[in-house]
């Protein structure tokens, strides 16, 4: 897929690939074989009737092509760019053997975005299902929550989804980066849920403007999904981690992403903007952090990961993307300790790890190199060593089954421990991918529209 | 949707707003604030509510004008709207202790009103001391006489009215006096910080209510870290309450600084284009 130039595009916010246009998109897919056994579907954790989209774009059948798509995944445009297709459907593909997989998601993005660029009265909008009478809340506007809402509504349920920040739309809002998911392609999923009949009420903390008990008994909703994430992030409890300086990647890209720090100040939200940055971590999370801070204006981008490349869970086009535009990688170190002058970062002290016995995971285990302390030069800290589940919710809801971690118990449904609750996305399976959270929203909303036709 | 409905000014840089949101008016309690932003490319900044009607559907907030946040909203009047508000956020503040002084120093007096108010309502025996640096910065002295306290003490800092002194000085005459169960410190960082200096000598167990800076106030960024008996706690969540004794107020008052040089440049950038002369 063209891309902007490395250099050029590692100071803009602007979106890193470009996308197909209709030519591209045609040669791609006639590439496809149209398999009678079409392996790539089962891929795909939401079973997309891959060959079927292609198969449209294949006969200029584009408005065919989204249907097929919005059948299985009301946001197209957004996992089209985000999904790790690497190991999803394009791993799943025949061609993929011989290293040439499909591209699928780029093909899904191209058919999204036509759908997009129409006028919302074009745009391809699901048949609704006739009023069933029945309310039903979602609590969190990320991808589980909103496609739980779109499904529901799709049904025929009066949906309203309650979400605590300003903005909906979860983590594709606050925490991936523009360069990767311009926030105009979630605003304008989000407008064709409004369009569908969906209410959007931000600025409201479930567990504090409401309960979760007020919900049902004061607000009378039938039903209630929780989508709420996992948003609450960890450090690593090592000295001089409340330096100024110092970051979750949360904080980070929020202030960027959602606050729009770097029009400061335009914008009225500052963020630091550091010479020399050392991002934490190896996951996608870690490769945003990186690649928004080269282009806030730092001049050294450190990425320091306790294990090497090859366990890094980011996904390749990320680490690949990161790299070109100048992150340096400083792989087998582990921070520990962030010193500090006058209560601003002035360096990090790193251990060097090296590679020992597998652990669970399977991976094999980074154990500390004796005596190989060194320093890492830098004035900003941003800390992307995962998140854990947000008690706000749970706290005021006594009822709610949990796990020892906090996240809520649900099962393949999304059913929870409370009759008339389910719950979906992060807040159960711990941090995972947009498709994966959009996936529990759906199977959620099919379970609930059952329960909500049962008479009485 | 958040509509403007009081405006009040109390001193020279500190104002006094009431604002339409029912939901939020129903769950507001002593101790908790609110989240809101003035418009679309506003920051995120919270301020403590200073009253609230359930029944009529609003709440109140004072803020003291630092920058350009603060800047917008003293512009604004009633019937405007604004972009966000959120709420109700943190815990309450604990009442029921007893024999208890709350100290209220600048803005924070606000604050301390509607703690004080509902310690009285909670049958505590309540002595608020207020301070200020001189009796123009000096608020809601009425408000305060309304309520049933044991005493109100008033302290400038220039002696123009009430004591002349440090809010630590009557404070620590009700400490030896071992007048207290609890003591309750709302203010400038520094000023608790030597509230919570006063009250440890005597072992009387204090609360002092935080302002690191925030973003989200729900636990998701982290920006409001403060250290607490050497733990890592998160301002908006866990508090805005802590022991005072356990507190790291050097961090605190390090950390609040991190933007000093941008806020400057915002406010100056907003004020350029302002006409008033605050
Ligand atoms: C920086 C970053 C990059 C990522 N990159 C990728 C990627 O490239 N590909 C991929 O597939 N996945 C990626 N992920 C993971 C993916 O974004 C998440 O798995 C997904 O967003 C989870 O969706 P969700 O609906 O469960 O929760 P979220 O997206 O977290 O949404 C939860 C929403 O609920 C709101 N909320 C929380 N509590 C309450 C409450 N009490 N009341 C009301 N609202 C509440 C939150 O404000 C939020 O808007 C990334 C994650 C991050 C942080
Ligand atoms: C829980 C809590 C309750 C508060 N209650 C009140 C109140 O009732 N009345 C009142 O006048 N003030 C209150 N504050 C402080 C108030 O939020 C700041 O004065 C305000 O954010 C300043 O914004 P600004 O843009 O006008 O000034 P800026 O120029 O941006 O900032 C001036 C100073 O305010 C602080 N500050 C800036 N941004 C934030 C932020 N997002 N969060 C917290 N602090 C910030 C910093 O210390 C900064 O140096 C409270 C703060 C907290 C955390
Ligand atoms: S939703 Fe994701 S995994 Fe499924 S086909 Fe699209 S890009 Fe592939
Ligand atoms: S497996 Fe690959 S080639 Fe076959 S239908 Fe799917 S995308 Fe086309
Ligand atoms: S303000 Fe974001 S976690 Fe407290």
């Amino acid at each position: 897929m063209p891309e902007l130039d490395a250099h050029e595009r590692a100071r803009s916010f602007d979106e890193v690939a470009v996308g197909y246009d209709a030519d591209m998109a045609l040669a791609e897919a006639m590439r496809c074989l149209q398999c009678a056994n079409p392996t790539c579907i089962a891929g795909c954790p939401v079973n997309i009737d891959i060959k079927s989209f292609i198969g449209r774009i294949i006969d200029g059948d584009t408005k065919g092509g989204v249907e097929v798509l919005k059948a299985r995944n009301a946001l197209p445009s957004v996992c089209g760019r985000v999904c790790p297709q690497e190991s999803q459907c394009e791993a799943a593909c025949v061609l993929a053997k011989k290293g040439e997989p499909i591209a699928i998601g780029r093909l899904e993005r191209y058919l999204g975005d036509s759908d997009l660029s129409c006028d919302i009265d074009s745009r391809c909008k699901p048949d609704v299902a006739a009023p069933s009478g029945k309310r039903v809340a979602v609590v969190g506007s990320g991808p589980s929550g909103l496609a739980c809402a779109g499904e529901l509504s799709r049904l025929g349920h009066a949906v309203t989804v309650f979400e605590s920040l300003h903005e909906p739309g979860g983590v594709l809002v606050y925490g991936i980066p523009e360069f990767r998911l311009p926030k105009q392609v979630v605003a304008s999923e989000v407008d064709m849920l409004r369009e569908m009949g969906v209410e959007i009420v931000t600025d409201t903390v479930i567990g504090a403007t409401y309960t979760l008990a007020d919900l049902r008994e004061e607000l009378g909703f039938d039903a209630v999904f929780i989508g709420n994430g996992a948003g609450l992030p960890t450090f690593m409890n090592i000295p001089g981690e409340n330096l100024n300086g110092v970051y979750s990647a949360n904080e980070f890209l929020t202030r960027v992403n959602l606050m729009k720090a770097y029009d400061f100040p335009h914008h009225d939200t500052p963020v630091w903007r550091g010479r020399k940055v050392a991002v934490v971590g190896g996951g996608n999370v870690a490769m945003d952090s990186a690649r928004t801070a080269l282009r806030l204006g730092a001049d050294e981008v450190f990425l320091v990961y306790r294990r090497t490349e090859d366990e890094m869970p980011a996904r390749r086009e990320e680490t690949h993307h990161a790299r070109e535009e100048g992150v340096q990688f400083k792989m087998l170190c582990s921070p520990s300790q962030i010193v500090g002058h006058e209560g601003f970062v002035t360096g990090m002290t790193a251990t060097r790890m090296e590679l020992g016995e597998p652990d669970v995971s399977g991976r094999r285990a980074p154990v500390c190199v004796l005596d190989s302390d060194f320093v890492i030069d830098c004035d900003t800290v941003i800390m992307a060593v995962g998140t854990r589940a947000n008690p706000l919710l749970s706290a005021t809801t006594p009822d709610l089954g949990l796990t020892a971690r906090g996240y809520i118990v649900a099962d393949e449904d999304g059913a929870t421990s409370i009759s008339g609750v389910w719950a979906g996305g992060d807040i159960v399976t711990g941090a995972a991918t947009v498709i994966l959270a959009m996936g529990a929203g759906k199977r959620a909303a099919a379970a609930m529209d059952r329960w909500l036709r049962v008479p009485g | 949707m958040f509509r403007i409905i009081h405006k009040r000014q109390l001193s020279d840089a500190v104002f006094e707003m009431g604002v339409e949101a029912p939901a939020v008016a129903r769950k507001a309690r002593a101790g908790q604030f609110l989240i809101l932003r003035v418009d679309e490319t506003g920051e995120r900044i919270p301020l403590t509510f200073s009253d609230w009607s359930a029944q009529e559907g609003w709440v109140r907030f004072i803020f003291m004008r630092v920058g350009a946040t603060t800047h917008k909203l003293t512009h604004l009047e009633v019937g405007d709207e604004l972009a966000d508000l959120v709420g109700p956020l943190g815990r309450p503040t604990e009442v029921g202790s007893g024999r208890v002084a709350v100290v209220g120093g600048g803005v924070g007096a606000a604050v301390a009103y509607p703690v004080a108010r509902a310690m009285c309502a909670a049958g505590d025996d309540v002595t608020v001391i207020l301070g200020a640096r001189n009796s123009e910065l000096l608020i809601l002295e009425d408000e305060f006489r309304a309520l049933p306290l044991k005493e109100l003490i008033v302290c400038t800092d220039d002696g123009s009215a009430g004591r002349k002194g440090l809010v630590t000085a009557p404070l620590k005459e009700l400490c030896e006096a071992g007048a207290l169960d609890h003591a309750m410190a709302i203010g400038p960082a520094i000023m608790m910080k030597f509230c919570a200096a006063t009250t440890r000598e005597f072992a009387v167990p204090t609360t002092v209510s935080l302002n690191p800076i925030m973003v989200d106030g729900t636990g998701m960024c982290g920006a409001c870290r403060v250290s607490v008996g050497g733990e890592t706690k998160f301002g908006c969540v866990d508090g805005p309450d802590f022991d005072g004794h356990a507190v790291d107020f050097e961090e605190l008052m390090s950390r609040q600084r991190v933007y000093v040089d941008d806020e400057r440049s915002a406010d100056a950038e907003y004020s350029k284009g302002c006409s008033c002369h605050l």
